[in-house]
């Protein structure tokens, strides 16, 4: 009898180790619900939307204003309010973003450098609804100095402190993949007189352009989805303009306002919310596939 | 040999020439480096910047009747307690859910799943998407799935299930990492003396790995701690005057209440907001020194 004991030991060690894959498995396809479960309710809100309003006005006019009578439903205003706040944060993101990981990589000291990396973590970190308050608080006040017309609630403003928020993710993307090009490349570049802004420059950075323009284009989209900051400095007025000097609205910032006050579950201005949100998660999935299709097509394997 | 070497005594001129060029390189990589420092010194500046405003604005509203107080229409009596009380439990339930789920989905994906097959790497691309939804999206997600499809109404459960499925890829990611730098040799080791790859995991992989995952869970915790827009799209209101009793409550955030009174036009209300983030960056400050000290402590 005692010889099948251990038989009936292994026979339950390998039950138990199946349920435990099963579950394992269980547990990692809930991710592929998440995105089932995204697209399945940004698809069916917006076509019960799309049943009220034409896809031709939704897309093509210029006036928005679901909750005020007469109602339209041109999504193009937000839409250039959001296109506003990304083209013009990456004035600040990528050249800022950009210099400092060629310093970090290239020039800085390593007792620098273990100062300044925790400073971007940091940078980082802080949640974006700090950022707003900076913009409203310190941002807006400076900028009323050079601009005396600025609007209390304006793009500009806006966009900086989202460019500010964005800068550490190219910085350090950028970095990582400049500290990722082999040093025997820099060695060679030296050794015919190169100095340390050739190697740089012609050296370092073409090896690593793939994921560095990449990163340019990961901040873009992270701006794009930026909701606080907007919905806090940026304003509520869904007029078309383009003046980054007045105040605007952006998709994500229309999506807390409407969500701010009481919607009825079914009505047109909750479907809104499904139908402008779809348009955000396109936008920004595209250009997450657009990155990453950058680093594997460009790159340069050493 | 000779003959290079007369020649270049014979053209001085041009040698001087290049010397001359190698200076002015130099120096432009100087100026350059110059350039390249002020980009770092910018994003520094504007880090000191924000938390001298921040510290200034809401220094002198900070106090132990702040924390303890209800808030109120009236600035000068207000204070953060229903946000901190509801900031936990949120937190809390979060946990709860995406730590299992993503320290097991990522045990899966790296001890179990055979990468060559196609659902596995559908799985793994998935889960790089997801990483770049934006917030609000997850929000929306929230909104259709558990407050209405559920019916779990604008609860502390709704909030923190959306919160959950937000981090879920970053702990996943993270984990991934983690399992991945546990040498092999320790698993052949405990596979040679006949234990089981469950028990291997677990008294084996899963203890070495611990500091780097745990490392990701709190950075991720506290994204999450900051986020406001997914909880105002499922609903967390911005004004609660009482605690909650439990996970089907309505409840309002840190982050939330920040927003309330940061949209406020009197000045007031930005002083009270200014010392709500004074408490958000403490408690963020101290749960992301945690992990980078443990991340230096096991770090080998």
């Amino acid at each position: 009898m005692s010889k099948r004991e251990p038989d009936k030991n292994i026979m339950r060690m390998h039950a138990q180790e199946k349920i435990i894959k099963t579950l394992l498995q269980t547990f990692s396809a809930v991710s592929i619900f998440v995105t089932i479960g995204i697209v399945v309710t940004l698809l069916w809100e917006t076509l019960g939307f799309l049943r009220e309003v034409s896809v031709f006005e939704f897309l093509f006019t210029t006036k928005w204003t679901p909750t005020l009578a007469p109602k339209h439903f041109g999504v193009l205003p937000i839409v250039v309010g959001t296109m506003m706040i990304a083209l013009l944060s990456s004035i600040v993101s990528i050249p800022v973003g950009l210099g400092s990981a060629i310093y970090l990589s290239e020039f800085a000291p390593a007792k620098v450098r273990k100062v300044i990396k925790p400073i971007l973590e940091i940078l980082a970190g802080i949640p974006s609804i700090v950022y707003g308050f900076f913009a409203l608080n310190f941002i807006t006040p400076f900028l009323r100095g050079f601009f005396p017309e600025i609007e209390v609630f304006n793009a500009l403003s806006a966009a900086i402190a989202v460019g500010i928020m964005t800068m550490p993710m190219v910085a350090s993307l950028s970095e990582d993949a400049m500290k990722a090009v082999p040093k025997a490349l820099r060695e060679g570049a030296y050794a015919l007189g190169a100095t340390k802004l050739e190697v740089a420059l012609n050296v370092v950075l073409p090896a690593a352009i793939s994921n560095v323009i990449s990163s340019f284009v990961l901040a873009i989209s992270r701006a794009i989805g930026e909701t606080m900051i907007v919905a806090i400095a940026a304003g509520a007025n869904s007029t078309l303009t383009f003046n980054p000097l007045h105040s605007i609205q952006t998709m994500t910032g229309y999506m807390v306002n409407i969500s701010m006050g009481d919607i009825q579950h079914g009505s047109v201005e909750y479907k809104t919310v499904f139908a402008v949100g779809l348009l955000l998660f396109l936008m920004t999935l595209l250009m997450n596939i657009l990155a990453r299709h950058i680093v594997s097509r460009y790159r340069e394997e050493y | 040999m000779k003959g290079i070497y007369v020649e270049m005594e014979n053209n001085m001129p041009v040698s001087k020439k290049t010397s001359s060029n190698l200076k002015s390189r130099k120096l432009l990589s100087k100026v350059f480096e110059g350039f390249f420092f002020l980009a770092i010194a910018f994003g520094i500046l504007m880090l000191v910047l924000l938390l001298t405003n921040v510290v200034k604005t809401g220094l002198g509203w900070l106090s132990l009747d702040f924390i303890t107080s209800l808030p109120s229409r009236f600035p000068k009596k207000a204070g953060i307690y229903s946000a901190l009380v509801g900031s936990i439990w949120v937190m809390g339930l979060t946990f709860l859910f995406a730590f299992p789920l993503g320290v097991g989905t990522a045990i899966y994906l790296e001890e179990y799943s055979d990468k060559k097959k196609w659902f596995n790497n559908v799985l793994q691309v998935n889960i790089a998407n997801l990483a770049g939804v934006p917030s609000i999206v997850y929000g929306i997600l929230g909104l259709a799935v558990f407050v209405r499809l559920l019916a779990f109404e604008r609860s502390i459960l709704s909030g923190a299930l959306t919160l959950a499925l937000l981090i879920l890829p970053v702990i996943i990611v993270s984990s991934q990492e983690a399992l991945k730098a546990v040498p092999n040799e320790l698993r052949h080791g405990s596979y040679a003396l006949g234990v089981s790859k469950w028990l291997t995991i677990t008294g084996v992989v899963l203890p070495y790995a611990m500091p780097g995952i745990l490392t990701g869970t709190i950075l991720a915790m506290s994204r999450a701690m900051g986020e406001a827009a997914p909880l105002i799209i499922v609903g967390a209101a911005g004004y609660i005057a009482f605690l909650p009793r439990s996970i089907m409550d309505s409840f309002t955030v840190l982050p939330i209440q920040i927003f309330n009174w940061t949209s406020r036009p009197q000045d007031e209300f930005q002083n009270i907001a200014a010392a709500g983030i004074l408490v958000l960056l403490v408690l963020l400050l101290t749960a992301n020194a945690t992990a980078i000290f443990l991340r230096n402590k096991y770090e080998k």
